[in-house]
Formats: structure tokens, sequence, C-alpha cells
């Protein structure tokens, strides 16, 4: 049984072209990084994440793999998956700020040459793209 | 290379109705523990192979095997292994569910109770309520759930969301996927609603036309198709050593869907990723005898039909 109500949720957006395990390994690496995740942890069980989202089974253990190879999180058998690290790369809140007010900036360029919010978003994820090391 | 038991494997599989073919030369092999969804137009012959896995029709031609047993020669073994829900949830309206499950345990040796009534008080249905009284959305659920609670290894499930609405939807698949985790159950389900499928799915088997065009794991499917752009105006040759799976072209921009063995490095196109519904799209919207046949293991020789 597991009483307590697991410590994040995940959520899933089937628009984005992100393959579902890579979303779940960004949103853990996220929290951590937000601190919302801290050392100690532990991850939602397999069986709570199929009951949070509508998701296969095995996409959140190859997810939870991944992030144990990332040295993230520990397996730990019988007990659950384990967060072990704390924010792997710290950012502060001022570098997080600089970094939204350039976006701030380039987003008003993209607005004034007649992009809308969606095509703003599309060449967003194609830069995003062109540029992850490692897609899927 | 022994390779472990398949859940479901169907070589030459057929089905004749009179003169027409309702499954053709069907030829895959499910192995155990995965989701697979089985997808394709009303008619293409989804019903027929379940049927056929579930023993309740004959084959006309081939063999089909349920972790390597016959469903049709060892129908009693079979039958304990597999949880099979049609598409019209035979469910006996003037019964209350618990009678329902009572009827349940007398008909399955395996029949876990307290697995049936777990589900059934988590999803707030009350036993003593009569069947014909319940919604859509509850009755399929107590329908799944008198599959589950035989524990079976291998669950056939007919358009099991079809005709619910979008909450009762997402909680029967949280229970579908919830014995998936705890029993390694092996599911293979119909449906053409496929944008539900494609995070709950691994495997993916694509039918139309009674003809079985891809089974294969989703990521194969994924990684072995790509969306190739290119302006209508110029309209480049589609690349060697790809095989064309469909075109669709606007005045202005060609979409063409492939399959690939090696990466495409022609600059005339733009090389895209498409998503699990664009490629089912594709085999869907090509039929007939242009469109290459994709089965486990024999992958089509290169070279498409470019039109």
């Amino acid at each position: 049984m597991e009483p307590e109500a697991p410590l994040i949720s995940f959520r899933l957006d089937p628009r984005t072209g992100v393959a579902p395990y890579r979303q779940l390994v960004d949103q853990v690496r996220q929290a951590v990084s937000l601190g919302m995740l801290r050392a100690g942890d532990r991850l939602p069980s397999v069986r709570e994440v199929v009951t949070q989202i509508t998701i296969n089974p095995n996409t959140v253990h190859r997810a939870y793999r991944d992030l144990e190879h990332e040295g993230v999180v520990e397996g730990r058998p019988g007990l659950g998956t384990f967060v072990i690290a704390s924010s792997p790369s710290p950012m502060t809140s001022e570098e997080r700020q600089v970094l939204l007010d350039e976006l701030r900036h380039w987003v008003i360029r993209a607005r004034h040459s007649g992009l809308d919010a969606e095509g703003v978003a599309a060449l967003m994820a194609a830069a995003v793209r062109t540029e992850d090391p490692a897609p899927r | 290379m022994s390779e472990p038991l398949a859940a479901l494997e169907a070589v030459g599989l057929g089905k004749r109705y009179g003169r027409r073919w309702g499954l053709e030369d069907c030829s895959l092999r499910l192995p155990t523990g995965r989701v697979a969804a089985l997808v394709g137009p009303n008619g293409a012959g989804k019903s027929t192979l379940l049927r056929m896995a579930a023993g309740i029709t004959r084959p006309s031609a081939g063999e089909v095997r349920v972790f390597g047993q016959s469903p049709q020669d060892q129908t009693i073994e079979v039958l304990r292994q597999i949880g099979y829900l049609d598409q019209e949830r035979p469910l006996y309206s003037s019964f209350r569910v618990g009678e329902m499950l009572r009827f349940g345990r007398r008909l399955n040796p395996g029949w876990d109770d307290s697995v049936a009534r777990a589900y059934l008080s988590e999803l707030g249905i009350p036993t003593d309520a009569k069947v014909g009284k319940l919604s859509i959305g509850q009755q399929a659920q107590v329908a799944l759930t008198m599959c589950l609670a035989k524990r079976p290894a291998l669950l056939l499930l007919d358009e099991p969301v079809a005709a619910l609405d979008p909450v009762a939807r997402e909680g029967l698949m949280h229970v579908l996927l919830r014995s998936v985790v705890d029993d390694n159950t092996t599911v293979l389900l119909s449906s053409h609603a496929l944008s539900d499928l494609a995070t709950v799915c691994d495997y993916v088997i694509i039918l139309s036309e009674s003809r079985v065009h891809v089974a294969d794991d989703l990521d194969y499917v994924l990684a072995s198709h790509r969306l190739l752009v290119a302006s209508s105006q110029e309209a480049p040759e589609i690349p060697p050593g790809v095989v064309h799976i469909s075109t669709t072209r606007s005045q202005r921009q060609t979409d063409v869907i492939v399959r690939v063995e090696q990466p495409v490095t022609d600059p005339a196109w733009r090389v895209l990723e498409p998503t699990l519904e664009e490629i089912v799209l594709a085999y869907l919207r090509e039929q007939g005898p242009r469109t290459p046949t994709m089965s486990p293991g024999a992958h089509g020789e290169a070279g498409g039909t470019a039109r």
C-alpha cells in the first residue's frame, strides 16, 4: 500500500513531439534543479505514475533507468527510486532571470516581425531540437 | 538463439468470410509484457484477429498461438490465460454487479475476487448496483474488471474505450496499466482513437484491408520512418534506398512518409521525425497493392514507388 500522495506529478504533452520517456526525465531533472525534489526524496512508483497519467509502465521504467545512468536517482530494490543528486547544475535565480529577460526580448522581436504565439513556439521547438545533443 | 515464448504469435493467419478475406496472411509475434495497439479502420480485420486469438473464431488459413498453445485445439488451457473483452461487452443488465462477480468466480478457476472488489471499490461502483443501471463508462469498467479478475497473462480488448467519455476512458486505462505493472500482463487492444494509445502502447500493429502492414516495437516503428518535406514546385525525386509509404501534396508543399534503414541525407528534402499518428495515417491512406508490407524480421526491400 502507498498511503501518502506522491511528491511530484508528471504530465505528458502530446504536442511537443518529445518522446514520453524523455518528458519524464526532463520533468524530474527540472524538479531537482528547481529544488522541488531533493536528495533522499522518493520518486513516484511506476504504479503511482500509471495512475496519474496514461503512460506505458515500460516507458516509466526506461525514464527512471536513464535518470539512474545520469546519476540523478538511484533504485533501491524493494523500496523505490530515490533522488541522490541535488541540483546537478545549480542555477541561481539571477542566472535564470537573465535567461528569461533575453528570451523576453527575443519574443518581443519575433512578435514585431508578425509571429504569433504558435509561430514563436514552433521556432523555439525547432531551435531546441537542433541544439539538443542527444535527440530521443 | 532461442527466443522466449511469444504471448501471441500468428503465422500466415487468415480468415475468409465467403469470398472475402476478413484477415489475410497475417504474421506477427507479440513478445510477453508488451502493451500493443492494434490500429486500422473499421472492417480492417482487427476484431477477426482478436477473435481468432481468443479461440472464438476458427482460422481459414495459417495458425495462431497464445503462449505456444493453439486457442482452437487447447481451448481450455488458452482460455484460462486470456481475458477477452468483446466490442459488445456482454454483461447481463438484469444482474447486480456482485452477481456478475459470482458468475465469473464460478466460471474461472483462477478468479481473484479481491482484485475484482478492489477495482470496483476504487472505481466507486457498488456491488449491489444493477448492471443495466450503470453508465456506459461504468459498464465498461465492470466488464474490464471481470477480465482482470481472472488475472490473465494476455488481455485481448476489442475497442475497450470506444463510446467512453474522456474521464471514463482515462479511468479504464489506469486500471488496465496498473494490472500490467502488478501482473506483467501482455495487452493487445484495438482502437481507432490513436491519440490515446501513443503514450500507452510500446508495440504497434497496423492493419488495413485485411492485411498487416506493420507489427513491431513502437521505438523501431518511429525510428524507421521519416517525413520528407519539400516544396511542390521543386518536387525532388524520392531518395534511393527508402520505401515510399504515402505522399500528400498541397499547392506549395509535398509531404512524403517513407520507411528508411539508413538516414536520409538528400539536401533536397527536409527530414522530420513523424509521429505515430502520422505513420499510421500514411499506411491507412495508401491502401492497395502499392503499399509495401512490413512484417517482423522480414523487412521489405529498398526502392519505393515514387509517384
